[in-house]
């Protein structure tokens, strides 16, 4: 495969997820506003663009944090280069650029979905459309990984999109965890004294976590258990632990059907050699924070090493 | 000039009674109730527009992406009327690579004295560095779209040849798949020639020919496009995928130890046979337009030494040219020893001081066009041109009267197409594609049907709103 091509595929898949985990971000803190006072509201939608980090630019053009205003900013604001709209733009026009590499399926899944979104993000959205344009950009989602994973070969197209995806997901798990951490750090006693259920609910909420979470542990909404759970619960697949098993995965794949070892895999024995045996006391005795920074810098550490060891761009 | 009058109708003829080719068609069109049709004219568009096969165009916002046209009324042709036609095709395209053999050789038609000189130095598509090379397997054109038009029952005319890179075929080819998802009951009546192997054709003809360099095992082919605003990037993915070949730009490629390799997640990987959709000018940027970032440095130094095959070969442009075009039947007498079976239009050359004279004594009536244009732009269409226009014209062909040719405005055919009024004739050309390899010449039956989707007009260039039709040639 060119290498082009595996650069086009990886890229779709991390902008396919980049766009479903800002929906899914946008959904949870939508439905906390809804429930919340006005000030609470106003930090919750200031925590959203924090997440993203958009926080320059978005103040750049608005003195306030009003969710009309964040949401349409995140979508489609034209002084927002990296908008949910241009996000779908570049998984269309990568998908078009890996056209050959992708079955008609997957095709025609992306340019479907493309073409609703688009429409739908083409002027402002009001208050009675988002909840449709946020579903339809998660749906969209779920209809590409479907088509995806029934109808591709599994070559290594097949692996570069799926480490874009896993690099792409936990790269947008620990950034939520880490603002959330820092947003409540005051007020924060592992232990689970004074904690703001409602926030850590939200955490959950946006990463689709919430109905397994509080299944897994009958209700009971504390900070040690949220963190173990995202963190290193390899059942949930949204979670650190289970995004590096699949990424790891896809590097030995791509190693043996290429017959190298390169730096990616080597990269990732050392970040493995990092979380292995870990519990959720050590991380929190040595620092959430500190541990999500150093794992968002193995996390682009690998996938940059990926572009170089597979010729991404020359 | 407007359709209908004068005009041959292909599915009516003359009167109101369908023509032999159209007869089983008109009879299930009729049976069908409107409210069907009407519901099938829309979704035709929307299963355009959900395959993706839209094309960018020239002159907007890159990132536009249109459909072209599709009318849902099938031009047909006839076993007898196709064996007739596709025997002509053959043999214009035969004397097309001979004629480009030994103008790139020997000149034998120029020392003959039947073509003069300055055609060649004069024409823009002439290169230098081909004069003595011999492409692998000796094939200049691989893929030609020979442009026809119709004026009667019998009357075929060839329009423009199409050595340099035809474009169209993915229409070709889409337009059939939509046709039968559209009306599968339709093919189970009416048989119908199938063109759904050409990218078989295709990729076994680029197989056929590859360079002195090749080292056995399945040859490496790929198809080099200028990336995803061009144009024409639908239908290079699309030859691609089907080819089972890769898709690569001008920045995938490099020249390594003599050949011209892609670089792929493994490394670099030599290509044997390279179908390219670049303009000569942007192939290789150590030879031609230096500006390039679309071809690939030191391919022509490649291509000489036998290291890759290109196709169609570079310099095949020369034969597109509109002033050698009106030298083609004196062209293809030389080379085959035949009398030309299709015609060409009758075509004035400028150049020709009794000539200009003419074409400026009667611009209202002629077709004028531009030697090296193409798409139909720059062209003037004198009956629909107004004063203005044409005085506008005069100026320009008085200018520089050796860039330009005329012809008569001719009464081109016209095919129906669906209205939401019912039956409309508008008119249409056809684009036969043609596959040369050193096994010999394979033409798919029928092609590209281009129409003019505006009632009157001429021009059927999807760049100026032309539309297409699914072309049916009927089995015996």
């Amino acid at each position: 495969m060119l290498g082009r091509t595996a650069n086009s595929l990886f890229w779709m898949f991390r902008y396919l997820e980049r766009a479903e985990n800002t929906a899914r971000l946008l959904e949870a803190a939508l439905r906390m506003a809804l429930t919340r006072d006005v000030v609470t509201a106003e930090a919750e939608w200031r925590s959203v663009i924090a997440t993203l980090g958009l926080s320059r630019a978005y103040e750049a053009l608005h003195e306030s944090y009003d969710g009309l205003q964040v949401w349409n900013f995140v979508l489609r604001g034209p002084s927002n280069p990296g908008n949910v709209r241009h996000m779908f733009g570049a998984v269309r026009s990568n998908a078009r650029m890996a056209r050959i590499n992708i079955s008609s399926d997957v095709w025609e899944a992306v340019n479907d979905n493309w073409m609703k979104i688009d429409a739908l993000l083409a002027r402002p959205v009001g208050q009675m459309a988002v909840g449709e344009a946020l579903g339809a950009i998660r749906r969209a989602g779920t209809q590409v990984h479907g088509a995806f994973d029934g109808s591709m070969l599994r070559d290594e197209g097949y692996h570069f999109a799926r480490a874009g995806t896993f690099i792409e997901r936990a790269d947008s798990t620990a950034r939520i965890l880490d603002m959330k951490y820092f947003l409540l750090l005051p007020s924060l006693s592992y232990v689970g004294s004074s904690l703001d259920t409602g926030q850590w609910e939200q955490v959950l909420r946006s990463v689709a976590g919430a109905r397994v979470y509080s299944w897994l542990n009958a209700g009971q909404i504390e900070a040690r258990g949220i963190v173990e759970f995202l963190v290193l619960d390899d059942r949930f697949p949204r979670s650190l632990a289970f995004c590096r098993n699949m990424l790891r995965e896809k590097l030995a794949a791509l190693a043996r059907m290429h017959g190298i070892e390169g730096r990616a895999a080597a990269l990732m024995g050392d970040a493995d050699a990092r979380i292995r045996h870990l519990a959720v006391d050590q991380i929190f005795e040595a620092g959430l924070h500190e541990f999500l920074v150093d794992f968002l810098a193995c996390n682009a550490a690998i996938a940059h090493a990926i572009a170089e060891d597979y010729r991404f761009h020359g | 000039m407007s359709a209908g009058g004068s005009n041959f109708d292909e599915m009516f003829g003359g009167g109101g009674q369908a023509r032999p080719a159209y007869d089983e068609y008109c009879r299930w069109y009729n049976e069908q109730p409107g409210e069907f049709l009407r519901r099938k004219n829309r979704e035709a568009d929307d299963s355009f527009r959900r395959t993706g096969i839209t094309f960018n165009v020239y002159g907007e916002d890159a990132a536009e992406e249109r459909l072209i046209p599709f009318d849902m009324v099938p031009r047909i042709i006839t076993a007898g009327e196709w064996r007739k036609v596709s025997r002509g095709i053959e043999q214009r395209v035969r004397a097309l690579n001979s004629f480009l053999y030994d103008l790139y050789h020997r000149q034998e038609i120029v020392r003959a004295g039947r073509l003069p000189e300055r055609l060649l130095r004069k024409n823009d598509s002439w290169l230098a560095n081909m004069v003595g090379f011999t492409p692998p397997g000796g094939i200049y054109t691989h893929i030609v779209g020979i442009d026809l038009v119709r004026t009667g029952p019998e009357e075929f005319f060839v329009l423009e040849d199409n050595a340099r890179t035809p474009s169209g075929v993915s229409y070709m080819l889409e337009n059939r798949e939509t046709m039968m998802g559209m009306f599968p009951d339709l093919f189970s009546q009416i048989a119908v020639e199938s063109v759904s192997n050409y990218p078989r054709r295709l990729a076994r003809s680029l197989a056929a020919c590859v360079p002195p360099a090749f080292t056995g095992g399945k040859p490496t082919v790929a198809v080099l496009t200028p990336g995803i605003y061009n144009s024409a990037y639908f239908e290079h993915a699309f030859l691609a995928d089907q080819m089972g070949a890769e898709l690569v730009e001008g920045s995938d490629l490099r020249v390594v130890g003599g050949r011209v390799q892609m670089r792929t997640t493994l490394g670099y990987k030599p290509i044997d046979v390279l179908y390219r959709r670049v303009d000569d000018d942007y192939l290789d940027p150590l030879t031609f337009n230096s500006d390039s970032a679309l071809g690939v440095p030191g391919i022509m130094d490649v291509y000489r030494s036998g290291g890759i095959t290109i196709a169609n070969a570079p310099g095949t442009g020369v034969a597109d040219d509109k002033a050698i075009y009106s030298f083609m039947p004196e062209i293809v007498e030389f080379y085959t020893g035949e009398k030309p079976l299709l015609p060409n239009v009758q075509t004035w050359r400028c150049a020709d001081k009794d000539s200009l004279a003419y074409v400026l004594d009667n611009l209202a009536e002629l077709v004028v066009k531009e030697v090296h244009g193409s798409g139909g732009y720059g062209m003037l269409i004198g009956p629909t041109s107004s004063k203005r226009e044409i005085a506008a014209f005069r100026e320009k062909l008085m200018a520089r009267p050796s860039n330009y040719i005329a012809q008569p405005t001719l009464a081109l055919s016209t095919c129906p197409i669906y209205t939401a009024k019912g039956l409309a004739p508008r008119h249409v050309d056809l684009r036969p594609f043609v596959l040369v390899s050193p096994e010999g010449i394979d033409i798919t039956p029928g092609g590209l049907t281009r129409v003019a989707l505006k009632k009157g007009s001429l021009v059927v260039n999807s760049s100026q709103g032309g539309g297409t039709k699914d072309t049916w040639v009927l089995k015996d």
